[in-house]
């Protein structure tokens, strides 16, 4: 994937003389000291970091890390202290007011925590605003507003106003209204963190949703862990004004680079990050629908297990196979065929372990973990996703005992 | 001893002398602007005595309906009609005329200036304490000046309408533009608004309630200096207060007081109610 954003030693300093202060935060002394000796607030110090495009980027920090202001340089809402931000390889921090002008309208668009709307403006106008400002036909931007209202589900809001919605139904407006520009990147600063829980649950997932469709690159911005994980492919971790961990959230779980984030991540709900594919195990025994009996049981001997996955050419699954059962056809002199069950499980490598307790708790066999192209890639006892919840080496620590 | 010591500064005699050289100098300039307004108020004067008089009820009992409620609507109708029935009529239109053109040039100054004051802190802190001066001095004060310029006569009262009933919409302006939301400045600026843009889009729609509430300010502050604005020649209900006052005619003083007063309530209530109407949806968050 092609890096979209990169930004380089980004530095926000807000008073009178920020650049004054630069020489005091490299030489490491704290926020609360420089506020104290020059009345200046560091607000992002030394950030670097590399968006890839179509990527959810998602920036996490407690309130007054820095998050807000950071996403606020990326349309130069902040301008930095220092640093470049190159966006497609151009440093837009040495772009003139023109040009940037036209960056906004045309790459970048963002979604307020408390939506940013217009509340004199009906939803329709609201959408159309950026079309507006660009001087695009009445009839164009119309077209354009409907269709991105529709995307968000608020079709038949067009002559409301913002205060006749509730809240969910606003920002549903705001990100309508992000879409309606048709942008290369989405920010989005803390979108969902003024919704109550069950409505923001389905934002996200409509986000997810929806990205899943359009492919932008959204940095994402939000002081809630387990909203970073489940939507985030990258996180940043900030403290202070400092990015102090990116990774993958699995990465970061694994590694937490120091206590910090530990302590952050302590909270985390395991079973809404890790994904089956971290819990599964990668099958060494396995049986082609060719096969007979006789291999299964050889197979299951080799392995220690008592079933087997029986696979076709490409790998998909197409049943599975007991040993109890195959001991039984050898004696009968029956085909495998004959004794294959299909009262399994099948789930997804990306589906997360809050997904599959339910699948565990009903299948007698191993869960089988597919891929996108239906090939099966791997297989997951009921143990691991209990141990899943708890450790992080569940793969390694094992016996196979169905 | 203790008394004060011999030293005087002549400030008075400094302003004197610049408000002769204005009076020398720019002539033209206030000749034609004396013009311009004596003009907008004969016309709107006109042309309010030119409508019937019933017709002219019914416009102030809908307006009343339309922004307040039916009631209110018959009510400041009944108070127009009382106005009439005083004789009063035409000095109650004259006294209209002056108000809305005093408040419309209110509105074409003041506005953009409140504009500037929010956009620049330094115009700001220079406007602040003018403004205060304009709504403190006695407004005698400045009717001496303002005879000078333009002469008694309508023009003159307007002048001194100006100083008094300017500062509240110039304020409330100010205070209104700054007042906009942050994160709906941000977000018009995300999407790559220019200056002007933001301002006509945003900004000015935005503030609209409270700029109404300045207009409704500054009308009430202009009704208020309807009397006093008689006394450089304005003519209207201001006027036949004066001449109860000359003559001590306790009738016609109260009848023409009292219809400053009903004016006064109509005009607050509509303006009012314009600025309720404008609030509808702009007040979210």
């Amino acid at each position: 994937m092609t890096t979209k954003i990169k930004i380089e030693h980004v530095s926000k300093i807000f008073g009178p003389k920020p650049k004054t202060v630069i020489p005091m935060v490299e030489s490491g002394k704290s926020k609360e000291e420089i506020l104290s000796e020059t009345n200046h607030t560091v607000g992002v110090y030394d950030a670097s970091l590399e968006i890839k495009k179509g990527e959810v980027f998602v920036i996490m920090g407690l309130s007054g890390s820095g998050k807000s202001t950071l996403i606020r340089c990326f349309n130069l809402l902040n301008k930095p202290t220092a640093g470049s931000i190159y966006i497609d390889d151009e440093d837009i921090v040495k772009y003139d007011k023109e040009q940037l002008k036209k960056v906004r309208q045309e790459k970048i668009a963002m979604v307020f925590q408390h939506f940013g709307l217009f509340s004199h403006r009906t939803i329709l106008a609201n959408v159309e605003y950026g079309l507006e400002i660009r001087n695009i036909p009445k009839e164009e931007r119309r077209e354009i507003a409907l269709k991105n209202i529709e995307i968000v589900g608020l079709k038949g809001y067009e002559d409301k106003y913002p205060d006749e919605l509730s809240g969910g139904m606003q920002q549903r407006v705001g990100l309508a209204r992000a879409l309606a520009n048709d942008p290369d990147i989405l920010l989005m600063d803390e979108p969902f963190s003024a919704l109550d829980p069950l409505i923001r649950r389905e934002m996200q997932l409509e986000l997810l949703d929806i990205q899943d469709r359009l492919q932008k690159t959204i940095v994402f911005i939000t002081h809630d862990v387990n909203e970073a994980f489940q939507i985030g492919d990258r996180v940043a971790v900030m403290k202070d004004g400092h990015v102090v961990q990116v990774g993958t959230p699995e990465e970061i779980i694994d590694a937490p680079a120091n206590d910090y984030i530990s302590e952050f991540i302590k909270d985390i709900d395991r079973s809404k990050v890790v994904q089956a594919e971290h819990i599964m195990i990668k099958p060494n025994a396995l049986v082609s629908e060719k096969d007979g009996p006789k291999v299964a049981i050889r197979e299951m001997e080799e392995n220690g297990i008592s079933s087997v996955f029986v696979v076709d050419r490409g790998r998909r699954v197409k049943g599975i196979v007991t040993i109890d059962d195959a001991i039984e056809a050898v004696k009968e002199k029956k085909g495998l065929q004959d004794i294959l069950r299909n009262d399994y499980s099948i789930v997804h490598k990306d589906e997360y372990i809050s997904d599959l307790i339910p699948k565990a708790l009903e299948s007698k066999y191993p869960l089988a973990v597919v891929n996108e192209e239906d090939k099966l890639v791997g297989f997951i006892l009921r143990v691991h996703v209990l141990s899943g919840l708890v450790s992080d080496d569940v793969t390694e620590s094992d016996e196979y005992i169905v | 001893m203790g008394s004060f010591p011999d030293i005087s500064t002549e400030i008075g005699l400094y302003v004197k002398n610049i408000v002769d050289f204005l009076d020398d100098s720019l002539e033209g300039l206030f000749d034609f602007i004396a013009l311009m307004s004596s003009r907008t108020i004969n016309g709107i004067e006109d042309f309010l005595v030119w409508m019937p008089w019933w017709s002219f009820i019914l416009v102030i009992f809908l307006l009343g309906w339309y922004f307040k409620t039916v009631f209110a609507g018959v009510l400041y109708g009944f108070f127009i009609f009382l106005i009439g029935t005083f004789g009063l009529w035409e000095d109650m239109m004259t006294t209209i005329a002056i108000i809305l053109t005093a408040v419309l040039i209110c509105l074409i100054i003041g506005i953009p200036l409140g504009v500037w004051m929010a956009f620049s802190k330094g115009f700001s802190t220079v406007m602040r304490p003018l403004l205060d001066a304009m709504q403190t001095m006695p407004s005698f004060v400045y009717l001496i000046p303002a005879i000078f310029f333009f002469g008694l006569g309508n023009v003159s009262a307007i002048f001194a309408t100006l100083i008094y009933a300017l500062p509240p919409v110039i304020r409330l302006t100010e205070l209104a533009i700054r007042g906009v939301d942050k994160e709906v400045i941000e977000s018009a600026q995300s999407f790559g608004s220019s200056r002007w843009q933001m301002l006509r889009k945003v900004q000015l729609p935005q503030a609209l309630p409270t700029i109404m509430a300045g207009v409704n300010q500054t009308t009430m502050m202009a009704l208020a200096m309807v009397v006093i604005a008689s006394m450089v020649g304005a003519q209207g209900l201001g006027e036949q207060v004066l001449v109860s006052i000359n003559r001590i005619d306790i009738a016609l003083g109260f009848e023409a007081g009292i219809s400053i007063v009903f004016l006064a309530i109509i005009i607050d209530r509509i303006t009012n109610g314009v600025a309720g109407k404008f609030q509808k949806h702009r007040g979210v968050n």
